[in-house]
């Protein structure tokens, strides 16, 4: 399907942790009675459609796109919370894809994921001593309770809840929504992941306190050498704390690259529209937003050639026909820069 | 580094309190008046149960005094058609009626609670199953159900504790069932799943303790319905053998007490099983209510916002 | 000439367990017809309950207090009763999560009809026809008003929503958070829909929104609330380049832009509780500007510009306060 996938070159050093290739992740289509009794084949829709993304030891990719693009699904399928149709998933050199749930124990504990909804995200029974216990008692790396205590204590100050016992016996009732996302954060670093999946950590926080959470994570990676894939909506986020940004749209990435040159320099047509209708601070900001006509479509109803054609602001004839994949762009600065724009092709040009 | 949002206590008085388990159901019967209403007089009964038959003045089946005597400094509450002193057979008939409505409840507790946890957790085809069964036994006429096994199987105290149990345990199940369903998307089952956790884990961990109080509160209610079953029982003559409330309004029945104007034959356990059942009705209710958030509804209130017309002054509000 | 004018108003709670939470403290603010204003400010901060309060959505437990006026006319004052006649004619409002709000057995178009039934301003055919006509004005097609809400995307719903608020021609909408669970491009399209109203229409437009950018890009001035207060109100060019109340530079500061450039800092600390009676400023145990004074008077708000206002002692040149070493900053 696609050519091969080199993983693009480092931006920010570091060996590579994860390595997705054409990961596909199929749902079936519910069809109705009459459909059943008449024996009709199952559809199955393809949330995601060929994926390929990579992350290094130390990075934060951003994976964007609206709802419906694919990007939970991926996360989903990197985490085997969900089968892959077909497509490889290889975690630091190990494939992964077809492990069974028995063999995924061991791996389950180098990826973790930290969830949208710090409201819902701990037991609201468990106080905060027994939510960052949990993952040591599952995995019976209990040790002494000193020992654990310790471990407790320092994954509290990790995330910056500290003094530490001003937090650990609390329940999550008794904290903010900030104060309970470091929570969840810090359970899922007991278990010393490589990688960090964030769905939208902070869509639900105040603004006053995003940024704190963001930083953390930043510096977490950093400092952890974790490699971290932050799902979000929000452009404006990614641009900051991420290294790298993957925009994804109808379960494919459509454009890919090092932040602020996908940012500043958007090359495939659909992340430009987004880049200009995200509200800018600025007032005096005189942007011209360029509003794409209909919503997304259903990806049962799969637009022929380049999917984005429909929406597409500057689509031709060509665009009906060819289904683009992932190419180094034509206006990138640099190689790592890749959309998957037929325009973007010119006589064979790669 | 200034430590983030230092100030913990602030506002976190104001956060609702969620259910505890526990707490919140002692809560519930320390605040709402219905609900100690319905602990006292369960209270008093069941006080009655334990203590009553060493401090009944006489025995509950030999003959001590006139038939069908009225109530007297002697007998408080009369005598039955055999002579036998009812506030004795009341003190040690209300020990059996409560021990097979205690007993049956904690079967369909059992029974229920179980289904509903495997149903809702497993679904699928497991759920299915198990809910066609629970449909099966929904639809049963349980009285005649009852009587049936009772006439079949003879009349024991846990025969009928066993057919109680296993018809009043369906509702438990639905109700159990929906609840784990729902507590098994909440995102923190999910992250203990996606950190490897196993089933007996989560259900144990996670899943159990939010579900009790709503077991607790659907198992009050089950006693109320147990209770009634056993004098429905014992009135079609096909209970618990010995003495119990039932029993009691059924030899009044008899024995014609009615129309001989023997009203202490018959009042007295009658008042007694009307008495249990709404008590426990009262306590179930008052803690479903409170676990519901979704029986809420002070929008639906007639009463509305109101406006002030004195200016805001004092009362402590900075201004 | 204002066409809403909230003035001095305050709104109480009564808790659950004894004590009152004072959720709104002594908010004014007014709109012009064809104008948007914007309220802003994070959860807690009163701009929700200050929106109910205009259309006298409070539940039981509330109490309210000040003066709301509708091109001059009282409509608070009286209660429920004087209040009813005047929702959804002279104020309406689209409900945050309002697109999942819908009643999904009724078809979209009977659901825009039921206001004007209730308030007597259309009915039976020509009820039908101004549905049908709302519907194309909010872009979506006349025919739309057959279905059910489940046949319809989420910006699509909302849509619907926004038209079920017009129905009775109102002269002020409030909209609660109207793109919060919505994609990106969606809700381009929605606040270019809410742009286009307040041209076509003469509409005046309340926006309350936690997000910043949203309001500097939609609305022409707005006001930034804080602890149930007004911390500060003005254009919305001034509040970005030139504001006068640390919560609002903070806020600006915590917010990031595409261009990834600036550093993005949280706000440490939380908003005071608002069950007891504040002493002082409510923000000075976040500000990294307070001084002595600010613990002490609770700022009053203080005309710094044309017609801006900020409720900080720092604008308050009569005061002493220690040398401004922060002030290079």
């Amino acid at each position: 399907m696609s050519d091969v996938v080199t993983a693009p070159p480092s931006t920010h050093g570091g060996t590579l942790l994860l390595d997705v290739r054409d990961l596909v992740v199929q749902y079936p289509v519910r069809r109705g009675l009459t459909a059943a009794l008449r024996r009709e084949p199952r559809t199955t829709v393809s949330a995601v459609d060929g994926v390929s993304l990579s992350v290094r030891h130390g990075e934060m990719l951003a994976l964007i796109g609206e709802s419906g693009c694919g990007k939970t699904s991926t996360a989903q399928a990197i985490l085997r919370m969900v089968d892959a149709a077909s497509g490889t998933i290889e975690v630091d050199g190990r494939e992964i894809t077809h492990l069974t749930s028995k063999e995924l124990r061991p791996v389950r504990r180098t990826m973790q994921m930290v969830y949208q909804d710090p409201y819902e995200s701990l037991d609201p029974r468990f106080r905060v001593r027994r939510a960052i216990e949990e993952p040591l008692v599952i995995h019976g790396m209990t040790g002494s309770s000193e020992e654990r205590e310790r471990r407790i204590v320092e994954a509290l100050e990790r995330v910056e809840l500290s003094p530490a016992d001003l937090f650990i016996d609390r329940y999550p009732h008794e904290l903010s929504g900030g104060q309970r996302q470091r929570v969840a954060i810090a359970a899922s670093l007991m278990l010393d992941p490589k990688l960090l999946l964030a769905d939208e950590p902070v869509s639900m926080l105040d603004v006053s306190v995003r940024a704190g959470i963001l930083t953390l994570l930043d510096r977490l990676r950093r400092d952890g050498d974790m490699g971290i894939v932050m799902i979000t909506h929000d452009l404006s986020t990614a641009a900051h704390f991420a290294d790298r940004i993957a925009v994804m749209y109808l379960g494919r990435i459509v454009e890919e690259g090092p932040a602020h040159e996908v940012v500043r320099n958007p090359q495939h047509p659909y992340t430009k529209a987004l880049m200009s209708v995200v509200p800018k601070p600025d007032p005096r900001d005189r942007t011209v937003p360029q509003i794409l006509r209909g919503e997304t479509p259903n990806p049962i109803d799969m637009p022929t050639g380049c999917r984005f054609h429909p929406r597409c602001p500057v689509a031709e004839d060509r665009c009906k026909v060819t289904d683009p994949q992932l190419h180094t762009a034509r206006g990138a600065q640099g190689q790592a820069h890749r959309a998957a724009c037929v325009l973007g092709i010119e006589r064979g040009e790669r | 580094m200034k430590s983030v949002e230092p100030a913990l206590a602030e506002g976190t008085a104001l956060v609702a309190r969620p259910s505890s388990g526990g707490n919140e159901i002692v809560r519930v019967l320390k605040e709402r008046r219905s609900a100690l209403a319905g602990l006292v007089i369960v209270g008093f009964f069941v006080a009655m149960a334990v203590f009553g038959p060493a401090l009944a003045p006489y025995s509950w089946t030999q003959q001590s005094g006139p038939v069908y005597a009225p109530p007297s400094s002697e007998h408080w509450l009369g005598t039955d058609d055999s002579g036998v002193d009812v506030l004795s057979e009341m003190l040690y008939g209300g020990r059996t009626s409560l021990i097979v409505g205690f007993a049956a409840a904690f079967v369909a507790m059992i029974v229920g609670g179980g289904i509903g946890v495997v149903a809702g957790y497993a679904g699928g085809g497991t759920d299915n199953a198990l809910m066609r069964t629970t449909d099966y036994f929904l639809v049963i006429p349980d009285l005649v159900l009852m009587i049936v096994v009772a006439t079949v199987f003879g009349p024991s105290l846990s025969h009928v504790i066993l057919v109680i149990g296993l018809l009043l345990w369906t509702s438990t199940a639905r109700i159990v069932r929906s609840q784990v369903k729902s507590i098994r998307e909440r995102v923190y089952v999910r992250r203990a799943r996606s950190l490897g956790a196993s089933h007996r884990r989560i259900v144990a961990q996670h899943i159990l303790p939010q579900v009790a109080p709503l077991l607790i509160a659907t198992t009050v209610l089950t006693i109320a319905y147990a209770i009634f079953d056993e004098s429905a029982l014992a009135f079609l003559g096909v209970g618990v053998p010995g003495v119990s409330w039932g029993t009691m309004l059924e030899r009044a029945f008899e024995r014609t007490a009615m129309t001989q104007g023997a009203w202490w034959a018959f009042v007295p356990p009658g008042l007694a099983i009307g008495l249990v059942v709404i008590g426990c009705y009262l306590m179930g209710q008052a803690i479903e209510d409170a676990l519901n958030p979704r029986l809420r509804v002070a929008h639906l209130s007639i009463k509305s916002w109101r406006f002030r017309t004195t200016p805001n002054v004092a009362e402590g509000d900075a201004s | 000439m204002s066409v809403l004018e909230a003035n001095d108003l305050n709104v109480w709670f009564d808790l659950p367990h004894g004590g009152r939470l004072h959720a709104v403290q002594g908010v004014s603010f007014n709109v012009k017809e064809g104008e948007r204003l914007g309220l802003v400010g994070e959860s807690g901060c009163g701009k929700t309950t200050a929106l109910l309060a205009l259309m006298g959505l409070l539940p039981p437990s509330a109490e309210v207090a000040g003066s709301v006026t509708v091109n001059g006319e009282e409509i608070l004052a009286g209660g429920e009763d004087a209040m009813r006649p005047h929702r959804w004619t002279d104020v309406a409002m689209v409900f945050q999560g309002a697109m999942n709000a819908l009643n999904p057995v009724k078809t979209v178009g009977s659901q825009i009809e039921e206001p004007m039934k209730f308030h007597d301003t259309s009915s039976g055919a020509a009820a039908e026809k101004e549905a049908g006509d709302l519907l194309e004005l909010v872009g979506l097609p006349a025919s739309a008003a057959t279905r059910y809400p489940h046949e319809f995307s989420g910006g699509m719903r909302q849509r619907a929503a926004i038209a079920m608020a017009l129905a009775c021609n109102p002269k002020v909408l409030l909209a609660d958070e109207p793109t919060t669970a919505l994609d990106v491009m969606v809700q381009a399209q929605i606040l270019q829909l809410l742009l286009s109203l307040t041209r076509d229409l003469g509409l005046a437009l309340v926006l309350v929104t936690h997000d910043l950018p949203l309001v500097t890009q939609v609305c022409e001035r707005a006001i930034v609330m804080y602890a149930g207060r007004v911390a500060e109100s003005g254009a919305v060019d001034t509040l970005f380049h030139d504001p006068r109340h640390p919560y609002t530079r903070l806020l600006f500061a915590a917010t990031p832009d595409l261009s990834g450039e600036r550093d993005v800092a949280s706000i440490p600390g939380a908003p005071p509780r608002l069950d007891r009676p504040i002493l002082g400023c409510p923000f000075e145990p976040r500000c990294d500007r307070a001084f002595d004074h600010c613990k002490v008077e609770t700022p009053s708000l203080l005309e710094v510009g044309a017609a801006h206002r900020a409720a900080c002692h720092l604008n308050d040149g009569s005061l002493e306060r220690p040398s401004d070493r922060e002030a290079a900053r």
